[in-house]
């Protein structure tokens, strides 16, 4: 339950989700915006997991600009603690204390109440979040890269929004970050977190989508070349690839084509090939997608 | 809890709305969904949103609500027309019934019915010998004497009831020595190489100031993840039985574990076998497992593993244990792609091969030669004895 007195900005209706995010630069399905309007309603978090590519990440980025708020990104990694996640001391400032009191006779109680009090408190990304006064977009970035330690003290933020400090008691949001989780599901995520939040699996987008995504992002590119494109790598994605091309990747692509005057890609099948650099990452896909295949599947592009 | 009174007075929806919700959040338990208290209130918030006037936009926002994975998404759509509109009522209960078997049923049709029990895992389900299992790894078979005598036997030669039993107490402390010889090998150290200067400092004030007693931090070493690859085909029989004990305990006893069965495909039995009773894990394994055709496609279950397991069970201190006697009836170019993608993922791979035992055995099966390259540690595993000289080794990684 989220605590009382800590409002979150007023809730944006449902049906004006899909198009605020547009504006923002994210083409976004329904059952997307839906999630994302509950989870101002239900004051939850929502984890999005997904292939890596499929744009995850964008989305927190989209709901900082749609709601006009601060972002804070949290990018999780093998190791990471609380001292990096959460909070730090201000240890060179504290030692500074000390000395400074050394002769002044206060005693231990009164020098430790002194140092471990809010000014020698550094704040990091989650204490930030819920210090903030509007409510920010907390994105913590592929936490299937942290391990298990770190997922459970996320528990308490994510439940209760308020993080405990030992030596210097709780703190609680003044305003409830909406908090999005990512996860390329590398690891197995526990249950307690999963129940938590609010879940949505991000999908490669179709290629209307695709094709909308490219035209919104390469606003001088051709209607026409911008299908080819989302189609062409629709169907690149359905080769057995090692790496399959994210969202990023056809963006790179349909600009160098665009860039190198290609109208239409079944004109230009070497060209096509050659430029498939931008989104074949490895060795083995690159040897795998022969010139004859570029051919064939150009073949298919209506 | 009852699910009607987890409800509660939440605001909203009246009291016929709110018995359907419990009622549909019984049937999403029963579908092994992981659904608590606060997310029944939320439900129950949702139901007096203008999200709850569309049928379509309903179903959306409970998926993202009670959802939890991906494999949950697809079975909710049927599960909740099957009860908000009773359609499909028949396809919900096997939806229902799959998911007691699994958490997350891949490729697997795991159907319910006594015909299943014939393929995979023959007997060892019924055994009536596992049921004293539990209670006897925690050590009440006493007699390290009685234990001598069959740890020498090969696993095949132990017919009588009594003997088997006391075969699989022995695996599951075998698999329990295992880790205690890792977890005492983290422990030993003592200092570290950061100076942790939050502790330092807080024992500091005690001495006015002054950091006497320096505090240090270190890494916390990563647990060995053990990843097992089950053969569990009809040339392996004789020893199913006993290496499924084996995985089980293995499984209960390592923090980190993962556990495939193969035949003809693959199955990822982890959840199973996370059942503390070791007869209700056979039985859900024996669920998992059927489909037994004829021989074993070593090479593509591998490179089905590789494909849409490994990246998430292999991290940088996993080792892969395959337990199999290699008899391949797939291309063996097949299984050397597939033991060349997985050597190049993970630090380690131990082949345990129960056949190697045999005095006059030479791995010349085809499957077996081209996978031989690859492997890290080939060793007998047709007795006890053999499966315990694997411990040291495992403690190196």
């Amino acid at each position: 339950m989220p605590p009382v007195g800590a409002p979150m900005a007023s809730p944006i209706p449902r049906e004006a989700i899909a198009a605020k995010l547009a504006e923002a630069g994210y083409v976004a399905d329904r059952d997307l915006s839906t999630a994302l309007w509950m989870m101002d309603h239900l004051h939850r978090p929502l984890l999005i997991e997904g292939e890596a590519g499929v744009g995850k990440t964008e989305v927190a980025k989209a709901l900082a600009t749609v709601h006009g708020c601060e972002l804070i990104r949290m990018q999780c990694y093998e190791g990471l603690d609380a001292s990096s996640a959460l909070y730090e001391w201000n240890y060179q400032r504290q030692l500074l204390a000390i000395k400074a009191r050394e002769n002044s006779g206060a005693s231990v109680g009164e020098i430790e109440a002194q140092i471990f009090s809010e000014t020698y408190l550094l704040e990091r990304p989650l204490l930030a979040a819920i210090r903030r006064e509007v409510s920010p977009v907390l994105l913590i970035d592929e936490v299937d890269r942290a391990d298990e330690e770190f997922e459970a003290f996320l528990l308490e933020l994510l439940s209760d929004f308020q993080v405990t400090i030992p030596e210097f008691g709780t703190i609680r949001a003044r305003a409830i970050p909406r908090v999005v989780l990512t996860s390329n599901g590398t690891r197995e995520l526990s249950d307690a977190l999963r129940r938590r939040c609010l879940y949505h699996y991000l999908d490669f987008p179709d290629v209307d989508r695709e094709a909308a995504i490219i035209l919104w992002r390469q606003p001088g590119i051709d209607t026409s070349l911008a299908l080819q494109v989302a189609r062409m790598v629709g169907m690149l994605r359905k080769e057995d690839l090692r790496k399959v091309p994210g969202i990023a990747e056809t963006l790179d692509w349909a600009a160098t084509l665009a860039g190198l005057g290609v109208e239409d890609m079944r004109q230009e099948p070497e060209m096509v090939h050659d430029t498939l650099i931008a989104i074949l990452k490895t060795h083995e896909d690159r040897a795998r997608v022969s010139p004859e295949t570029t051919q064939r599947l150009l073949g298919k592009v209506a | 809890m009852n699910a009607l009174a987890c409800i509660g007075d939440a605001p909203g929806p009246g009291p016929a709305m709110r018995k359907r919700l419990a009622g549909f959040a019984q049937t999403l338990r029963g579908a092994s969904f992981a659904i608590g208290h606060a997310e029944l209130q939320d439900a129950a918030r949702i139901l007096a949103t203008p999200l709850a006037e569309r049928p379509e936009r309903l179903r959306a926002a409970l998926k993202a609500l009670f959802s939890s994975r991906h494999s949950d998404l697809a079975r909710f759509d049927e599960l909740f027309d099957a009860f908000w509109r009773g359609r499909g009522a028949k396809r919900a209960n096997r939806i229902t019934a799959q998911g007691l078997a699994s958490r997350s049923p891949r490729k697997f049709e795991a159907g319910p019915g006594p015909e299943h029990r014939q393929g995979g895992l023959p007997e060892t389900a019924d055994a009536p010998s596992l049921d004293d299992g539990s209670a006897g790894g925690r050590g009440r078979k006493g007699g390290a004497s009685a234990h001598e005598s069959i740890s020498t036997k090969d696993i095949r030669a132990l017919g009588a009831e009594k003997d088997r039993a006391e075969a699989l107490v022995l695996a599951e402390r075998l698999a329990r020595r295992m880790r205690a010889r890792l977890t005492r090998r983290e422990r030993a150290r003592r200092t570290g190489r950061r100076l942790d200067l939050r502790s330092t400092i807080r024992h500091s004030v005690a001495h006015g100031g002054e950091p006497i007693e320096l505090k240090f931090r270190r890494r916390k070493p990563k647990p060995l993840r053990l990843v097992v690859l089950l053969d569990a085909s009809g040339s392996m029989e004789p020893y199913t039985a006993f290496f499924t004990r084996f995985v089980h305990a293995v499984s209960l006893s390592f923090r980190e574990s993962e556990a495939f069965l193969f035949h003809t495909r693959l199955a990822h039995v982890s959840s199973a076998l996370r059942e503390r009773d070791p007869s209700r894990a056979l039985d859900r394994l024996a669920l998992m497992a059927q489909g037994v055709g004829g021989g074993t496609k070593i090479g593509e279950c591998l490179a089905t593993f590789n494909r849409w397991h490994a990246r998430r069970v292999i991290h940088s201190r996993t080792c892969v244990m395959i337990l199999s006697d290699g008899y391949d009836t797939g291309a063996p170019e097949l299984l050397e792609a597939a033991m060349r993608d997985l050597r190049r993922r993970c630090k380690r791979i131990v082949w345990l091969n129960p056949l190697l035992g045999a005095d006059a055995y030479e791995p010349s099966a085809r499957g077996m030669r081209a996978a031989l390259p690859f492997v890290d540690l080939f060793a007998p595993a047709h007795d006890i004895d053999s499966l315990a000289a694997l411990e040291p080794y495992l403690a190196r990684i």
